[in-house]
């Protein structure tokens, strides 16, 4: 039970249509700008616990946003309906908000001549078999080898495989009107360990937009039982300053806190770590981010951005300077730049890595601690100030001791990043952000 | 027309569907294994309006209709959804979500008329309480109100926002239940500056009333409630501004009241949700009638409160909300239940089940979760800690419910030192295990308070209203994360 290319082809057709349709009512009601925009998907998730089914879930998921301008004075509505009669009810909404707001100088669609014209073909749609059967198939392989690989896994917290298929579409009245196919499959399993009185949790996941790409059900869960068990007997250590290493499957998150920190949001608000940081030294100088949008079947590809922008390749970070900041049109007019095609987000970054494994890392460590998960919320890009919990293992002598529990590392995001030491090749290819393992200099940990 | 008719005719009646064409559809699903089937039907729209830099910059509308279907065997769930409420939709979903199981005999139902539980608030559509003329002068004295506080107060962030939900649920227990859920919300985010360095404060509140609730106070003359969401906004930016860097290490916490209640969310609440428990996963599994708290600890879910941001008058599987003591004395004495977890675990549902929407599967989840108070007063609270810290307002957390190991941000704290509050501190993750952490629990305040009303659960990716309160506490030992 595959979805077929030509049908969603035809669906996508007709979604265009439908915006066509909103765009030309928009007009002729009196807007003076306006945008609309769609993702949709549909597909199937499943969970399997314990060897047997546990859900089965049909997913049919998104709404239409649709974003018009009275002269400088913005509305917005959006619908999950869309029929003809409740997308012409949600133009009139976001007519009669845009009645209301207040005239605002910077508001408006990105400038016509930065729109996407030949947009390329990234092959992004792979649809996979999205029958129940075969969706509790991939999953029950994985938990049931998962279940049989080791005794102190004890329990499950479940397996689940989910296939999605849809489509992206976006249109303005500069008269840009594009829309392109996109999937993705997902296979996760959460196993739980036990020692003793205490329990562990931990899973692992593969995602790709083609099946083919997924890694296999068996792999999944070898992968899965041994970071659960690798915690079994976790402790807490001594409050101290350490060298740290973000294991690459969490490294994304610091370049994440990174790219809101160069985000223009951010940076017109004034509350950014890294104001006015432009041409300035933000990495070590070892270290260049380059962004590819383009990256045929990637999961962060990306043709154009959510205002129609054509994205490009673009250096972020040359030898340790920043080259960009992340533009939206709204941002870029109030601090007087050019847009980067940055509306919705970032789309695949390479992180320059050296040829250190991660097992080589640690030995540069020495001893410190390696972190392979984090809680909490503690981030403030205002300041930068980082403070949050943490579980890895403590490492002497460049090799793992015992895994760690209930601590907490903090620093100073503006210092962690410049004081980035070396960057393994372990390159996590599931994130926005592609990096591998990154090694500190230093963090306050904060345990006993 | 009352309530009940209302929804039955807006989300029934107006989309060619009857209650005896629903009925003829758990029907249909009723049969062979099938334990339980329910039609789940929701009309929402909610608004927002955000202002910045001093104008109305954004608003936004958003109207969401659809159905859900559900059907269990045993531990097992077959669930679809369409975004549209129609006939075709219905059977559609209806047939996709028996898909789980073969086709068997007809089983038998019973349908009661409407039973409904004891309504927690007014069903009003808070949209339309204020003109939206109205809505935006709201702001616009907000963002100046705030700003004449202090001229350290460099930006404003204001936003009201406002849903309206009307939800309807059929089952084959018998259960027919509408809810008419008003929801309402105001904020004030404040940056401050000072010779270069930049702090943010954040306040705000909301209930299931309507705007008017923001144009009055709890007593009677005191300054309408919009204005306190500003001071108490710039006064924490300006705490802020003096914030020196918190220490490092395990040490005395005394937590504030209300807010700091999201403690007791991660720390209990979320472990002792029952499907957590029915598959073993949580730390508390296993151990009703065991001690997991300090005595002086006795918790609850409570969804009865008269318009609280988490009360509910029947929850989303049509289970009236309940008043349900989750710890007593430190004992643990009962798991908060959604209907497929309580058959599984075989006890009655608390009126726990609550989705996102129709478009998600109901799970056990909180409604407001707190500590009732206790007999120190909060003064001497203080005063009995050497060095430690005192933690009045929290930004999150979040929590690990098989090990146990829960996290939550201070964003104002200060240092307490000889039973004195001293230096204001910057914001901190704690860290500490559930049980352990409420075991070290040592003092308990008389000033029960619930929060402002502006929590938000997450859970599988799915997003609830709720609300947490506590009275003063003081845990012996906690980790706290400075760098100091």
């Amino acid at each position: 039970m595959k979805p077929e290319i030509a049908e969603l082809q035809t669906e996508l057709a007709e979604v265009k249509q439908a915006v066509a349709d909103a765009l030309a009512y928009g007009k002729k009601l009196g807007a003076s700008a306006m945008e609309c925009a769609l993702t949709r998907s549909r597909g199937i998730s499943v969970e399997t616990r314990l060897g047997e089914v546990e859900t089965v879930e049909f997913n049919k998921d998104g709404a239409l946003g649709i974003t018009l301008y009275k002269g400088q004075q913005k509305g917005s509505a959006s619908t999950t309906d869309l029929s003809a009669q409740a997308i012409r009810a949600s133009v009139e909404k976001a007519l009669e908000i845009a009645r209301y707001t207040s005239p605002d100088p910077f508001a408006g669609l990105a400038p016509a001549e930065l729109m996407a014209r030949d947009v390329p073909e990234l092959d992004l749609c792979h649809p996979g078999d999205q029958s129940a059967d075969y969706a509790l198939a991939q999953a029950l392989q994985c938990e049931r080898h998962a279940l049989a690989l080791d005794e102190r896994i004890v329990n499950s917290d479940g397996a689940s495989y989910s296939s999605h298929v849809g489509y992206r579409v976006y249109g303005n009245s500069h008269g840009f009107l594009d829309g392109y196919l996109q999937s993705r499959h997902a296979l996760s399993c959460s196993l739980i360990g036990k020692q003793g009185e205490a329990m562990q949790r931990d899973y692992a996941y593969t995602v790709a937009r083609a099946t083919a790409d997924l890694e296999s059900p068996e792999h999944v869960a070898e992968q899965a039982a041994h970071e659960t068990l690798a915690r079994l007997g976790a402790r807490k250590i001594n409050t101290a300053k350490v060298p740290v290493i973000f294991r690459a499957d969490i490294a994304n998150t610091l370049f994440g806190h990174f790219v809101g920190a160069i985000s223009g949001g951010n940076l017109y608000r004034k509350s950014s770590f890294l104001l006015d940081k432009l041409g300035e030294v933000v990495l070590p100088d070892w270290l260049t981010i380059k962004e590819t949008p383009h990256l045929s079947g990637a999961l962060a590809s990306s043709p154009f951005d959510h205002e129609g922008i054509a994205t490009s390749d673009r250096v972020i970070v040359d030898k340790g300077v920043l080259q960009s900041y992340l533009l939206t049109s709204y941002a870029a007019r109030k601090m007087q730049m050019t847009p980067t095609g940055h509306a919705g987000g970032i789309h695949t970054w390479q992180v320059s890595q050296s040829d250190q494994s991660l097992a080589d890392l640690c030995r540069t460590m020495g001893t410190g601690l390696l972190v392979t998960e984090l809680m909490g919320q503690g981030v403030n890009l205002v300041n930068g100030d980082y403070s949050r919990g943490a579980a890895g293992f403590w490492v002497e002598n460049g090799e793992i001791q015992y895994p760690v529990e209930e601590i907490t590392i903090a620093g100073n995001l503006q210092d962690m990043l410049r004081t980035i030491v070396a960057i393994g090749n372990d390159t996590d290819l599931r994130h926005g952000v592609r990096t591998g393992s990154v090694l500190l200099e230093s963090m306050h940990v904060a345990g006993n | 027309m009352s309530e009940h008719n209302q929804v039955i005719d807006n989300l029934l009646t107006a989309n060619e569907l009857d209650l005896e064409r629903l009925q003829q559809r758990l029907a249909g699903l009723y049969t062979g294994s099938i334990d339980y089937a329910d039609i789940y039907l929701q009309h929402s729209r909610n608004e927002s309006w955000v202002l910045e830099d001093g104008i109305v910059k954004s608003g936004s509308f958003h109207i969401e209709t659809g159905l859900g279907v559900r059907a269990l065997h045993e531990d097992k769930t077959g669930f679809a959804y369409a975004d549209e409420i129609t006939p075709v939709a219905l059977e559609q979903a209806a047939a996709a979500a028996r898909g789980i199981v073969t086709a068997g005999q007809a089983n038998k139902i019973h349908f009661p008329t409407a039973v409904q539980g004891a309504p927690r608030y007014q069903g009003l559509d808070p949209l339309g309480s204020l003109d939206e003329a109205a809505k935006i002068a709201l702001l616009r004295e907000m963002d100046a109100y705030a700003r004449s506080l202090d001229s350290r107060i460099v930006e404003v962030i204001a936003s009201v926002s406002g849903s309206y939900d009307e939800v309807l649920v059929i089952a084959t227990d018998g259960t027919l239940a509408t809810d008419v859920r008003p929801l309402v919300r105001v904020n004030c985010t404040v940056l401050a500056e000072q010779n270069g360095r930049r702090e943010r404060g954040s306040a705000g509140g909301g209930a299931r009333v309507d705007y008017q609730y923001f144009f009055t106070n709890e007593q009677a003359g005191a300054e309408p409630r919009w204005q306190s969401y500003a001071k108490e906004a710039v006064r924490q930016a300006l705490v802020n501004l003096e914030a020196q860097p918190a220490p490092a290490g395990t040490m005395p916490v005394v937590l504030g009241s209300g807010w700091p209640g999201v403690l007791l969310h991660e720390a209990v609440g979320h472990g002792l949700e029952g499907d957590f428990n029915r598959k073993g996963a949580s730390a508390y599994s296993g151990k009703i009638g065991e001690q997991v708290a300090s005595e002086l600890c006795t918790i609850v879910d409570d969804g009865t409160l008269a318009d609280r941001r988490g009360s509910l008058t029947v929850d989303d599987e049509g289970t009236p909300a309940g008043y349900n003591v989750l710890i007593e004395k430190g004992r643990l004495v009962g798991y908060m239940q959604d209907k497929m977890n309580a058959r599984l675990m075989d006890v009655a549902p608390t009126g726990n089940g609550r989705r996102e929407s129709y478009a998600h599967l109901p799970m056990p989840r909180m409604t407001n979760t707190y500590m009732l108070g206790g007999e120190a007063s909060p003064e001497d609270i203080i005063r009995s800690v050497k060095r430690g810290v005192y933690a009045p307002q929290f930004a999150g957390g979040q929590v690990d419910i098989t090990s146990g190991k829960f996290v939550f941000s201070a964003s104002e704290a200060y240092l307490i030192e000889d039973g004195k509050i001293t230096a204001p501190l910057k914001g901190a993750t704690l860290i500490g295990n559930g049980p352990e952490a409420m075991r070290q629990v040592s003092m308990v305040g008389n000033d029960l308070a619930l929060d402002s009303g502006v929590g938000v659960c997450g859970k599988d990716g799915q997003s609830v209203p709720v609300g947490v309160g506590q009275p003063t506490l003081k845990l012996d030992a906690l980790t706290v994360g400075g760098t100091a």
